[in-house]
């Protein structure tokens, strides 16, 4: 919509002679600036997607290259932490201790939290063990309705050939596990 | 409270406000097609956790993470020979659909218009197929392809996701309106006006629609419509304002200033718009020669900051009305005021456009700090030696200047990771070398071991196969000699032994053989009569000796698997390494000339920018001079007119004085 400007309406009260020089300043002005046009713009955003379809292809590259030289799936365990739809326990830190040796540790933030909720999953911790019985023991602390909650609860794994999976939920009733 | 402070509290609000209200189609359309949410309750329960992995950053906006996760696992699941085992077969529409959408978020639009359009085109749901078409065409219509965006759209057939009830008609509408059909937007912005969260956006469009299709009258109620919404709703009341605005200034151009005045009254004192409207006011009122009335809001406005354009402007507004109520004195002075500000003003633009070049512009905005604050363009102004902000406000609410600034962060981002994936490289090479220097004396001597090992198994498990094969035919063909126990057999062999000694001897006689015989005879009768015992019990040591077997085996396999490993965990990475070494090497490069470009493009914007407002103030100057030596000159002459009346005056009462007394004498 075109909507009219102070710059027009002043223009039309003030003396037209001004504007002679107006023009002339502006011309000057026009002639030392650099201009950006669209095309530029567009030109050098297409070549921005164009890097970042690189570096992500880096990237999936060397998520594989990691998986494979660092956690084989013979050793390899990877530990997950979820919240079940609707429970009223929020989080605020995790402990994971594997084997009686402390693996991973996290403080949620606000946004974790939320992006717990919105069903998204954390990795929270990927590690390589022998095959055979392994023992997990997790404590959350988080706030229920208001008010502190701590809940610990262990979980025994065998570790077989593959990998192994463990997806640690937390529940209205506490910490539940399963191996995936 | 001080009308200065009002204007620092209106000018964060109208930045603030701008930056919202540019973004307010883009978090619509989030909410309209955020997959984030929805993927899992689509598709039930969630039954890949690297799925849900991506969706945890995801839901941060951490989508480069997102992207990554999820390429990682499609690279995966179309590697498998039976990808319908993986985990991610549950979730495949989704993942390649969320691909997409995170690409959108992270403004690869050609990428995320490839993986859409491989959605719309693939065998899904009616309603997944008509989410991708309304987000092929978002795309188009954000890259400014009405066309394209109004042929996918047209494309939507079929039921559409309950969440898009309203987004999409709007869409549409928009895209209406950008490819000039302003009697179908029209249509559509009605259906919608009344919808919650749309009743300001789509009733300001509709005005819009109808002013352009012609209906004049039809427009000014709409807008007034828009006007007059009551809501709580930051964005919702600035959207009114602006409703109110528009109206004022349409009003003004048409020669209506008393009907445009009481719109430009409406707009909220603290509002985005606010400064915008009081100076409209002040020349509503002037159009209809009430200058003393126009001063009112223009002094007001006058107090505000000074790098607002409509302050700026109204520094000569003031004076302009003071002279036209004649004061010339006072318009002179505030004319020689104005002068003084501008040049000030110009004075700190120049010092921002040296800081801009000296790159300190550049180095400010992608201060962690900065970004983990909603207001960091706002703070951007309290860190030393950093521009003018107030004058960059505009422009950097501007659609071309967030996706430069975006992508400059972007790439600062992926320069960071890149420099920390070389690093690991690095440390995957050493990883390669202590194993490699572990392994390789100890693995030939094993291998040694490993072999001899291997030709006794083999051995062993070709007895144990031939003796279950001796058992089966057993079945058949019963033979008890089979059955013998070591033992058995000695004797037998002895008898035999004996028997042969006794022959040679000629010492066999019938009484010999027949005890022979006899003996002979007791074993065959215990081999026979025990046959079913004896075989039961061959069966359960060739399964004991199965379990052994299995044992073996196992061990076999883990040592095969362990061995395996050990060669993979420091072989066949060199040039696997060697080639990521060289793409990071030439990513860094090319991020770094892009990074230069696009911080030298985003400079040139804000230099451009300031220049332009430099412009206008030296514009300002010159009117001011102009205004000032004019004002200046009616007052010395009206100073002088006042003077000559004065003299007149006296002389006349002079001369009458002198009548006076020549009439007396």
């Amino acid at each position: 919509m075109n909507i009219i400007t102070i710059k027009n309406i002043f223009s039309r009260l003030f003396a037209t002679h001004i504007l002679i020089s107006l023009c002339m300043l502006l011309m000057l002005g026009l002639a030392n600036a650099e201009l950006v046009t669209k095309e530029q713009i567009k030109g050098l955003d297409e070549q921005v997607q164009d890097i970042k379809k690189d570096v992500l292809g880096i990237s999936t590259e060397l998520n594989l290259l990691e998986e494979k030289l660092l956690f084989p799936s013979s050793t390899q365990i990877s530990i997950f932490f979820s919240l079940e739809g609707n429970t009223s326990f929020q989080p605020d830190a995790i402990k994971v201790d594997l084997d009686s040796k402390n693996v991973a540790h996290h403080i949620y933030t606000f946004k974790e939290v939320s992006a717990l909720q919105k069903h998204g999953v954390q990795h929270i911790y990927t590690g390589n063990i022998r095959t055979g019985e392994h023992s997990l023991q997790v404590s959350v602390i988080g706030k229920d309705g208001g008010s502190k909650k701590t809940d610990i609860a262990s979980h025994s794994i065998t570790k077989g050939v593959g990998p192994q999976f463990v997806e640690i939920r937390l529940t209205g009733a506490g910490v539940k596990f399963r191996n995936w | 409270m001080l009308n200065s402070e009002i204007g620092e509290i209106v000018l964060r609000h109208t930045l603030i406000t701008i930056l919202t209200l540019f973004f307010t189609c883009n978090v619509m359309s989030a909410a309209a097609g955020s997959i984030v949410k929805d993927s899992v309750q689509a598709g039930g329960e969630l039954k890949d956790l690297y799925f849900g992995e991506a969706l945890f950053h995801a839901s941060q906006k951490r989508y480069f993470d997102a992207i990554s996760r999820l390429d990682t696992e499609l690279a995966q699941y179309y590697g498998l020979d039976e990808p319908s085992l993986n985990s991610l077969y549950y979730h495949i529409d989704n993942a390649e659909f969320s691909v997409g959408d995170f690409e959108l978020y992270y403004r690869m639009h050609n990428r995320a218009g490839r993986a859409i359009k491989a959605v719309i085109e693939g065998n899904v749901e009616e309603k997944v197929r008509n989410e991708a078409i309304y987000r092929l065409a978002k795309i188009y219509y954000q890259k400014q392809q009405p066309l394209n965006a109004l042929n996918t759209i047209e494309k939507l057939n079929g039921e559409v996701p309950e969440k898009l009830r309203y987004e999409e008609p709007f869409l549409r509408a928009q895209i209406y309106i950008a490819t000039g059909k302003f009697s179908n937007a029209i249509k559509l912005l009605k259906g919608i006006e009344g919808a919650d969260g749309f009743k300001a956006y789509a009733g300001y469009n509709l005005g819009v629609a109808l002013f352009q299709n012609g209906n004049e009258e039809e427009g000014i109620a709409q807008l007034n419509k828009v006007g007059l919404i009551t809501s709580g709703d930051d964005r919702v009341l600035a959207m009114r304002d602006k409703a109110n605005l528009v109206l004022g200034f349409r009003l003004l151009e048409a020669e209506k200033p008393s009907l445009a005045k009481q719109y430009l009254q409406r707009v909220r004192l603290k509002g985005p718009f606010s400064s915008k409207a009081l100076l409209g006011s002040g020349w509503a009122a002037a159009a209809t020669g009430s200058y003393d009335r126009a001063l009112v809001p223009w002094t007001m406005l006058a107090t505000r900051n000074i790098t607002n354009r409509s302050v700026q402007e109204v520094l000569l507004g003031v004076p302009y009305a003071y002279g036209k109520l004649k004061i010339y004195g006072k318009a002179a002075i505030l004319y020689g005021q104005a002068l003084e500000t501008y040049s000030k003003e110009i004075e700190r633009l120049d010092a921002s456009v040296t800081s801009i070049r000296q790159g300190k512009f550049l180095e400010a905005v992608i201060r962690e700090e900065l970004k983990k604050d909603t207001n960091w363009l706002i703070n951007l102004r309290n860190l030393p030696d950093t521009p003018e902000t107030h004058y960059l406000a505009e422009m950097m609410a501007s659609h071309d200047f967030q996706e430069s600034l975006k992508n400059y962060f972007d790439l600062s981002e992926l320069q960071k990771r890149l420099d920390h994936w070389g690093n690991y490289l690095s440390a995957y090479d050493e990883i390669i070398k202590i194993r490699a220097a572990y392994y390789e004396p100890l693995l030939p001597v094993i291998g040694t071991q490993f072999r001899a090992l291997d030709s006794k198994m083999k051995l062993r498990t070709e007895q144990r196969d031939k003796l279950d094969k001796r058992l089966k035919k057993m079945l058949v063909s019963p033979r008890p000699d089979f059955l013998t126990t070591v033992d058995e057999r000695i004797v037998l062999q002895q008898i035999d032994q004996i028997k042969n000694k006794l022959e040679k001897q000629g010492l066999l006689d019938v009484r010999a053989l027949h005890r022979i015989t006899r003996l002979k005879g007791v074993i065959t009768w215990n081999v026979n009569t025990q046959y079913h015992d004896r075989f039961t019990k061959a069966v359960e040591h060739l399964r004991e000796l199965d379990e052994h077997i299995d044992k073996l085996n196992e061990n076999y396999r883990s040592f095969v698997r362990t061995r395996q490993a050990a060669t993979q965990s420091y072989r066949g990475y060199d040039k696997q390494i060697q080639r990521l070494r060289i793409k990071i090497r030439s990513a860094v490069g090319k991020v770094k000339v892009l990074m230069a470009r696009q911080g030298n493009l985003i400079e040139v914007m804000a230099v451009n920018e300031l220049e332009n407002r430099r412009r206008r103030l030296e514009e300002y100057q010159v009117k001011a001079r102009f205004a000032m030596a004019e004002s200046y000159d009616r007052a010395t002459k009206k100073q002088q007119e006042q003077q000559i009346r004065v003299e007149r005056e006296k002389k006349k009462k002079a001369d009458q004085e002198q009548n006076k007394e020549n009439n007396e004498k």
